[in-house]
C-alpha cells in the first residue's frame, strides 16, 4: 500500500472510531451530569473530602469550590515539587527550583502541560504519578464541570442553581476518566508503552557503548494525557519517545484519546438541551474546520513548501520518526493544537512555516474543534453566542439561543471571554520581544524565532501546552509570565463562563417564533465557522503576519 | 467543634484540600499501581521496555536507538563528532546523540540555514560512506529524528547499507541482504505509520551473525 492510501485509510479509521464514540460517550456523560443518584464510592469520597454533593449550588459558589480546589492544587503541586528529593521514588533528583516548580504546578492544574522541564532528567516517580498525573484526572473534570454548569444555565429557567462542583468533579473522574484510562493504559501496555517503576538502569549496549535505560509508570499517565487533552509528557519528547508511543498503532490510539471526549461532548449539549440537532450543528464546525486544518498541514509537509531544508532532505522529516512519517505526524500535530492537548509525536518547531504556523493559528482559534475536555464546548457555544447576537443585528431583533434572549449582560460575558487570551498573548508576546535577554532565547533566527516566542504565549494563554520548543524557555523570566498567563488564561474564562450560566439560568425561556434564527442547520453551520474565522483572523492576523506569514513568504 | 470556629473561607480550601487528597489517594497511587501489578503480571516483556538480550545480558531495548559510531580511542582527528562505524548499520542523527537520559529534536526550523547546510553535508558524507550518488540518499538518513532514539530507519536507508556492512564484515551482501529483509517491519494493521527496519535488532542480528561466521566481532567488541 503506498503512503497515499495508508494516510488515507488511517483518517478513515480515526473518523469512524470517533463516530461509534459519539452516541454512547455523548449520552453516558449526560447520564452522569443530570442523573440525582450517587454510587456509593462517591458518597465516601463525599465524606471524606468534608463536602456536601446534593446541594444545587448558584454560580458564585459553584465558582467558589472551582477557585478553591484550584488553588489548593497549585500549592500543593508546588509542595510537592519542592520536597520531591524527601519523598520516595524520587531517583536521586534534585528538588525542583522555585520558578520552574510554580510554573509547572501552574501549568498542570491549567490543564495546560507546558513544560519547561526535560521529565527525565527533573521529576522522580512518585511526583510524576501522584502530583502531576492526578491533575492530569482532576483539570480535565473540572473543564467538563464548568461546560455542564453552563449547559445547565440554558435548560433552568429562573434559578441561580448551576449544579453541585463537587458531585460535577467526582463523578467525572470516578465514571468517565479513570475507567476509560485504566481500560486504555492497559491497551497502550500490550501495544508497548512501559509500565514499571524502574529507575534507569545502566547497559552495555550491541556495540559494546553505554546507554542508560529509564523506567517509569508511562502507560498510566500516557492514556490519561490524551484522554484528559492535557498532553505532559513524562519525558521530554514526548509523544515521540518511543516509550510513550511505539509504534502506528499506538499513535493512532493517542490521537483518538485526545479527540474522543471533546467530541462527543457536543451529543452531551444535544441530549441536555433536549435537542440532538443543536450538538450535530456544533459538531459538524468542528468537523469542518479539524479536517481543513489537517488537509492543510498534510499538503505544507508532502510538499516542503517554503522549505528550503526541506528541500535539501528530500522530505519534511526532521522532527519526525521514521515509524509515523508525514502523514501520522501531521494528524497528530493538527489533533493535539485543535483540541488543548499539546502533546507533541514529531517536533513543530520544524514543520514548514505553512505546517507549523497551521498549528499556531489552531491554538488561536481558541481550542475549540473540537478543543479541550469541556473548554472545548464552552469556547464554541460562546462564540455560537457571538454568531447568534451577529446575526440578531443583521436583522434587527433580539437575539436568542436556545431559547434564551441574549441581552447585554450576558454579551458583556461572552466579550469578555473573547478577548481575555488574545489580550494575554499578545501583551505577554510584545513584552516578550521588548526585552534582549527575552529575545535571545529564541533558537531559529528570522520570523521564525519570532514564531518561537509567539507560540510559547499562545500555548500558555490557551492551556495547549505545546511548543516550538527551541525557545529556551526555563528562565525566571518565562516561568514566571507564562505561570501567570496559564492561570489567567484558565481561570478567567472560566469566571465568564459560570457567569453567563447563572445569568442564563435566571431567564424564562421564551417560545420559538417565526423569527427565530435556527441554530441547527447548515445556514447556521457556516455563519459560525465564519464569525469563528473572522473574529480569530482580524484579532491575530498583524502577529501571524510577523511570523509564520513573513517566513512562508520570504 | 473546632471547625465551625475556622473562618469561612479557611474552610472551604480545607475541604478542597481534603477533595484533592481522596483524589492523589486514588488517581495517583491506586490507579497507577494498578496498572503497574496487572501490567508486571501480564505483559511484563512490554512493560519492562521490550528488552534485547544477548547471551543472556540485556543490550538495549528493540524500542530506543542506540549509537553506532566509531569510539575513539586514538587522540582527536580534528574532525567534528564521532565517525560512523562501517560494521554496523547506522541509524539516523540524532540530537541527543542516543542518550536516553535526554531526549528530544534539533528544533531547527525549515528555513534555517544552519539546518539547511547541516543535511547538505550530511548528504555528502552519507554518499560517499555509502558509496552511492547522493541523490540517492533517503531523507530520513540525513535528518534527526523527534526524540533522537529513533531505533528505525526506512527500508531504502537499510538496503543502500547493505554493501559496506558486508565488505566492512567479510560476509556475503546476500546473507546480509537477508538479515535486512527479516528485520522489515510493514505499517501496523496495514495501514498505520510507516514501515522501517529496526537497526537495533538487525544489528544485533548482524553481531551474531558474524559470530557464528567468526569474522569482526572480537574486534567491535573490545
Amino acid at each position: 500500500m503506498g503512503d497515499t492510501a495508508a494516510g488515507w485509510l488511517q483518517v478513515t479509521a480515526l473518523v469512524v472510531a470517533l463516530g461509534l464514540s459519539y452516541r454512547p460517550l455523548g449520552d453516558g456523560l449526560a447520564h452522569v451530569l443530570t442523573t440525582e443518584r450517587h454510587w456509593r464510592v462517591e458518597r465516601l469520597v463525599y465524606r471524606a473530602g468534608d463536602v456536601n454533593g446534593d446541594v444545587d449550588q448558584r454560580w458564585p459558589v459553584y465558582l467558589r469550590g472551582l477557585l478553591a480546589f484550584g488553588l489548593v492544587s497549585v500549592l500543593f503541586l508546588y509542595a510537592f515539587l519542592r520536597l520531591q528529593d524527601h519523598l520516595m521514588l524520587s531517583l536521586g533528583h534534585e528538588p525542583v527550583p522555585a520558578d520552574l516548580a510554580f510554573n509547572t504546578a501552574a501549568s498542570f492544574v491549567t490543564n495546560t502541560n507546558w513544560q519547561a522541564y526535560s521529565g527525565e532528567s527533573t521529576m522522580g516517580h512518585l511526583v510524576q504519578m501522584a502530583g502531576l498525573a492526578v491533575q492530569n484526572f482532576v483539570s480535565a473534570a473540572m473543564g467538563i464541570a464548568v461546560v455542564a454548569a453552563l449547559l445547565r444555565g440554558f435548560t433552568r429557567q429562573r434559578t441561580q442553581q448551576v449544579g453541585n462542583f463537587w458531585a460535577d468533579l467526582t463523578r467525572l473522574v470516578l465514571r468517565v476518566l479513570l475507567p476509560l484510562a485504566f481500560v486504555f493504559a492497559l491497551v497502550l501496555v500490550a501495544a508497548g508503552v512501559i509500565q514499571n517503576l524502574h529507575g534507569a538502569h545502566e547497559l552495555v549496549t550491541v556495540a559494546g557503548g553505554h546507554q542508560s535505560l529509564p523506567g517509569g509508570p508511562v502507560a498510566s499517565q500516557e492514556s490519561i494525557k490524551e484522554l484528559g487533552t492535557n498532553g505532559g509528557g513524562f519525558f521530554n519528547a514526548n509523544s515521540a519517545h518511543p516509550f510513550e508511543n511505539p509504534s502506528g498503532l499506538t499513535n493512532l490510539i493517542e490521537i483518538y484519546l485526545m479527540l474522543v471526549i471533546p467530541f462527543a461532548l457536543p451529543r452531551t449539549f444535544g441530549a441536555m438541551v433536549g435537542d440532538h440537532r443543536q450538538g450535530y450543528a456544533v459538531v459538524a464546525v468542528m468537523v469542518v474546520l479539524w479536517a481543513a486544518s489537517v488537509a492543510l498541514v498534510t499538503v505544507n509537509e508532502l510538499h516542503r513548501i517554503s522549505s528550503p531544508a526541506g528541500h535539501a532532505a528530500g522530505a519534511m522529516l526532521e522532527g519526525k520518526e521514521t515509524r509515523f512519517g508525514i502523514w501520522a505526524s501531521a494528524l497528530f500535530a493538527v489533533s493535539t493544537t485543535l483540541t488543548s492537548c499539546g502533546a507533541a509525536n514529531s517536533a513543530h518547531d520544524s514543520y514548514t512555516p505553512g505546517g507549523g504556523g497551521m498549528t499556531l493559528f489552531n491554538m488561536m482559534l481558541g481550542e475549540i474543534a473540537p478543543g479541550g475536555t469541556g473548554s472545548g464546548l464552552y469556547g464554541i457555544l460562546i462564540l455560537a453566542v457571538v454568531a447568534v447576537f451577529v446575526a440578531g443585528l443583521m436583522v434587527g431583533r433580539t437575539p436568542e439561543y436556545l431559547g434564551k434572549k441574549l441581552r447585554g449582560r450576558e454579551m458583556r460575558y461572552a466579550s469578555l471571554y473573547l478577548l481575555t487570551t488574545p489580550a494575554l498573548v499578545l501583551v505577554g508576546a510584545g513584552l516578550a520581544m521588548a526585552f534582549p535577554g527575552e529575545r535571545a532565547a529564541m533558537l531559529n533566527p528570522g520570523p521564525h524565532g519570532f514564531s518561537e516566542v509567539l507560540y510559547a504565549l499562545t500555548s500558555a494563554a490557551n492551556n495547549n501546552g505545546s511548543a516550538f520548543a527551541g525557545l529556551s524557555a526555563d528562565t525566571v523570566w518565562y516561568n514566571t509570565v507564562l505561570g501567570v498567563v496559564m492561570l489567567l488564561g484558565r481561570f478567567l474564562p472560566m469566571v465568564f463562563v459560570l457567569a453567563l450560566a447563572g445569568s442564563l439560568a435566571g431567564q424564562q425561556r421564551v417560545p420559538v417564533t417565526a423569527g427565530t434564527l435556527p441554530t441547527h442547520r447548515p445556514q447556521f453551520v457556516g455563519l459560525l465557522t465564519g464569525v469563528i474565522l473572522i473574529v480569530v483572523g482580524l484579532t491575530y492576523f498583524p502577529a501571524l503576519a510577523l511570523g509564520p506569514l513573513a517566513e512562508g513568504l520570504r | 467543634m473546632v471547625r465551625t470556629a475556622l473562618p469561612v473561607v479557611l474552610r472551604h480550601h480545607l475541604a478542597a484540600l481534603r477533595m484533592l487528597l481522596v483524589f492523589t489517594v486514588l488517581t495517583g497511587i491506586g490507579y497507577p499501581l494498578l496498572v503497574t501489578g496487572i501490567a508486571q503480571a501480564g505483559l511484563a516483556d512490554r512493560a519492562n521496555g521490550s528488552l534485547l538480550t544477548a547471551h543472556g545480558t540485556v543490550v538495549g531495548s528493540r524500542l530506543l536507538g542506540q549509537d553506532f559510531s566509531l569510539r575513539q580511542r586514538t587522540p582527536r582527528t580534528g574532525r567534528r563528532g564521532p565517525l560512523p562505524d562501517p560494521r554496523w548499520f547506522q541509524p539516523r542523527p540524532s540530537a541527543g546523540g542516543y542518550d536516553a537520559g535526554n531526549s528530544g529534536a534539533t528544533n531547527l526550523g525549515p528555513t534555517n540555514p544552519v539546518l539547511t547546510a547541516t543535511v547538505r553535508a550530511r548528504r555528502a558524507a552519507v554518499a560517499v560512506f555509502d558509496g552511492v550518488p547522493p541523490a540517492a540518499v533517503p531523507a530520513d538518513a540525513v535528518t534527526g529524528s523527534g526524540s533522537g532514539l529513533d531505533p528505525a530507519v526506512s527500508p531504502a536507508y537499510a538496503y543502500q547499507q547493505v554493501p559496506r556492512v558486508a565488505r566492512a564484515r567479510q560476509l556475503s551482501p546476500a546473507l546480509v541482504r537477508r538479515l535486512v529483509a527479516r528485520h522489515l517491519h510493514g505499517r501496523e494493521l496495514g495501514f498505520l505509520g510507516q514501515p522501517y527496519v529496526n537497526v537495533v535488532s538487525l544489528n544485533q542480528a548482524l553481531a551474531d551473525a558474524a559470530g557464528r561466521g567468526g569474522a569482526g566481532l572480537r574486534r567491535v567488541r573490545g
